[in-house]
């Protein structure tokens, strides 16, 4: 295996194990998480020997990927392959929040106010937003979270870390490793400090997730944008990680764009759950 | 298309043949095994759904309850449709397209081969999953192959494990549309530029865009449904303010475009057989192109379409009328060139050319039932009768599995080396082309007449057509034992193909030896 042969040629991996042993890790989860919604105790501890197997699985894939590309059998071509496989992966992401946002729109501005034009329900029904629905206990309001409060603090917490990243980008365009170093220390600083803020909000909340429509999007939705911000987060680590570790040349450092566009559209996100659901 | 061939055992290294054993099927990372894998999963699902629709048609043989409970009629008919379209169906298209497209566009693999098989052997995992629901306190899934609430609200652990079993099989299908785009923006030889590219490959490049953008959306749409089942939000619950239409919505924002996932690769592989036999370029290449992607972009605007009966502003009625019309115009384009390309062309009648014309007219027979159906006051009519099942099995079994047939027939002695037995290949399309109007064509006159889908007994007035439905159902079944014969002997040996057995087929595939040697185009050749 002669790294400077490969320029030419496409890099086809020989065999690997971890494809199956990833479809076994989730195979594992899905048995385990069925087993726990239904009432079933051995169901965390399978959830568990699943997680096991995932994140072996992702040591072993991502070890493989890692060590082939700092080999240098990626050829140009290979990069070109690398960065359309995310801009997709994102594209598709974008199309899960889009479902909900959907979910959302659709509560609100269509089947809330039929019922009210309607009047199916009973005379002087007025659908209103934020609601626990039409058939909530008499008196039941949800009080909404203060859009300038926390949220806003978030947004610009969020919007920071965006420009760290890229000034950490900035840094390893030019070589300067302290700059790339610094800059991610930051954004996984930043990262964290939204993480907890969102949890802390969460528990400040005068409503849950079974509070009628609103409670169930206003969480479906941050809680599955927060669940994206974690994954960012430790992927900033693992690139962080990988800094400290030198694998990263002004020429050749996909895996950090990669994570880098990955945060900037968990941001972009963020920005829309900011206007749609918490502010107007 | 003319092209240089290249002799590509020159400049390969990083040489690696396939793992002995086991192994080799396991941790493949080569694009032809795990094409094979995909077409046998297809296979092998294609008879285990097909035997859920014999038990379907035994019990509606005769008038009354013969057989089955309706609840267990219903997870039948449920699992029969899931089973099929995602087990069946998709897959095999999938496997066509890890064999073909890159032997077609001249790449040496799929662009991300891990990924690719890990693609693969979700499927296994999710089938586990699907399958196991038989057995689960309760039964399977019943509620229908889509899923609405509130009755999907009710059920026991099967549905949790079905919900878990399509999150499975979504991320294989996002992977694996990746996978196909990229291969297809990035792997083509030199000087395959978009507009020379075959118009299977054009298929899969819109057919993956078409996953990519809805197989999150029924990812959503289910997580709701466990989130609804299992932790107390009210998406789907009116008196919370929730709406179980939205699912509807939802799923059928995914649904749509999920029907032209099954076609347009059969379009694909009709418009690749029809030239080969006519010995004639296919007619109006690039208006194939436009159309596809005219198909695919309409199929993202006519979903209400599914639910004409379940309430919608007329204006919302007459929009999603409309739009669904419209897509007749790209269809007829296609129906009309491939009719062009036969004009006067040198035709020959080999078992993959009889599959391709029998797709064009029965699935033209599909498309005008379709049309039928997207006129709102007749199906307000029609709305969940036996004429929507005699249309969807028009479009999706003379429409989808048999251009699959077909392009099995067609490709086998690319991918074995051999030929399959000409005259059981004839006699296995016959069989299917007959047996199959026996059993769908009666279903439009059920239908008309008032009959009820997924409902296990029926009035008297229905009984001939459903003893006629039932024999050319169990026939149909019979008959693609046949067909398992047919490739089994072909995989086992047969008359040796040569390069290139059809005279009219010019793509790439066919500059290789067959089989192809394991690592194809490690250079990739010249398209002039």
């Amino acid at each position: 295996m002669h790294a400077h042969a490969n320029k030419d040629v496409y890099y086809v991996p020989p065999p690997s194990i971890w494809p199956l042993v990833g479809s076994v890790a989730l195979l594992t989860l899905a048995v385990g998480f069925v087993l726990h919604l239904n009432k079933m105790p051995a169901g965390p501890y399978v959830m568990a020997l699943g997680a096991g197997i995932l994140l072996t699985m992702l040591f072993g894939w991502f070890g493989a990927v890692i060590k082939e590309s700092l080999a240098g059998k990626y050829s140009a071509q290979v990069d070109r392959s690398f960065r359309w496989g995310m801009v997709w992966f994102i594209f598709s992401e974008l199309l899960f929040f889009t479902g909900f946002f959907g979910a959302l729109f659709y509560a609100r501005t269509i089947a809330g106010p039929s019922l009210e034009d309607s009047q199916m329900l009973w005379p002087g029904f007025t659908a209103s937003w934020p609601t626990a629905g039409p058939g909530a206990p008499a008196g039941a309001t949800i009080s909404p979270v203060d859009p300038w409060g926390l949220p806003a603090l978030n947004t610009l917490i969020l919007l920071l870390s965006g420009a760290t990243v890229t000034w950490a980008h900035w840094g390893l365009q030019k070589n300067k490793q302290l700059q790339l170093k610094l800059g991610l220390a930051v954004t996984i600083a930043l990262g964290i400090l939204f993480i907890s803020l969102q949890i802390h909000e969460y528990a400040e909340a005068a409503f849950t997730i079974r509070d009628g429509i609103y409670g169930a999007t206003f969480y479906m939705l941050t809680g599955f944008h927060g669940f994206h911000v974690i994954l960012g987060t430790v992927m900033l680590g693992v690139i962080f990680v990988r800094a400290l570790a030198g694998h990263f040349t002004p020429e050749r450092h996909f895996a950090f764009e990669a994570v880098a566009w990955y945060w900037h559209f968990v941001d972009v996100i963020w920005l829309l759950l900011f206007v749609f659901v918490y502010w107007v | 298309m003319n092209t240089t061939t290249v002799n590509d055992t020159a400049g390969h290294h990083d040489e690696h043949g396939a793992p002995p054993g086991i192994m080799r099927w396991l941790t493949s990372t080569n694009h032809k095994d795990i094409g094979s894998l995909y077409l046998w999963f297809s296979l092998f699902m294609f008879f285990f759904a097909g035997a859920l629709a014999m038990l379907i048609r035994a019990e509606l043989f005769q008038p009354g309850l013969q057989l089955f409970q309706p609840g267990v009629f219903n997870q039948l008919t449920t699992m029969h449709g899931l089973i099929m379209i995602f087990g069946a169906i998709m897959p095999a298209l999938v496997g066509f397209a890890n064999w073909q497209l890159p032997l077609m566009i001249g790449a040496s693999d799929m662009a991300f081969p891990r990924l690719n098989n890990w693609s693969f052997w979700l499927l296994p995992a999710a089938g586990i999953l699907l399958i196991a629901t038989f057995f689960v306190p309760g039964g399977a899934i019943a509620g229908g192959w889509t899923m609405y609430p509130p009755l999907f609200m009710q059920g026991g652990i099967a549905y949790d494990m079905s919900i878990m079993a399509i999150h499975i099989l979504g991320i294989s299908s996002i992977m694996g549309a990746i996978n196909i785009i990229v291969t297809i923006l990035n792997m083509r030889a030199p000087g395959m530029g978009l507009m020379k590219m075959p118009l299977f490959v054009w298929t899969w490049l819109i057919t993956a865009f078409l996953l990519v953008a809805v197989m999150p959306v029924l990812a959503c749409a289910i997580t709701m449904l466990l989130t609804d089942r299992n932790f107390g939000t009210h998406f789907f619950d009116a008196a919370a303010g929730g709406d179980a239409v939205m699912y509807q919505h939802i799923f059928w924002f995914f649904g749509h475009p999920e029907v032209y996932i099954m076609i347009l690769p059969a379009f694909g592989i009709v418009s690749t057989i029809i030239p080969a036999f006519a010995r004639k370029p296919l007619f109006g290449y690039v208006s194939m192109v436009y159309a596809v992607a005219s198909i695919a972009f309409l199929s993202f605007i006519v979903w209400a379409h599914h639910m004409f009966t379940t309430g919608m502003p007329v204006a919302g009625q007459l929009f999603f009328m409309y739009t669904t019309m419209l897509i007749a115009i790209p269809t007829g384009v296609k129906v009309f060139n491939w009719v062009a390309t036969l004009w006067r062309g040198s035709i020959t009648f080999e078992t993959p050319m009889l599959f391709s014309l029998a797709f064009v007219f029965l699935f033209a027979i599909g498309g005008f039932s379709g049309m039928v159906l997207a006129l709102v006051p007749v199906d307000i009519q029609l709305q969940d009768t036996y004429y929507v099942v005699a249309h969807f099995h028009y479009v999706l079994f003379s429409g989808s599995a048999m251009a699959i047939m077909g392009g099995v027939y067609y490709w086998l002695p690319k991918w074995t080396g051999h030929m399959y037995n000409e005259k059981l290949g004839k006699l296995h399309f016959w069989l299917t082309a007959i047996a199959f109007n026996i059993t769908f064509f009666p279903m439009h006159f059920l239908g008309l007449a008032g009959m009820p889908r997924r409902i296990p007994d029926y009035a008297l007035q229905f009984a001939e057509f459903n003893m006629i439905s039932s024999l050319g159902g169990f026939l149909l079944g019979a008959s693609q034992l046949l067909f398992l014969y047919i490739v089994i002997k072909c995989v086992r040996g047969g008359t040796p193909a040569g390069n290139r057995p059809w005279d009219g087929a010019d793509t790439l595939e066919w500059t290789q030896t067959s089989p192809p040697p394991y690592h194809s185009f490690v250079t990739p050749p010249l398209v002039k």
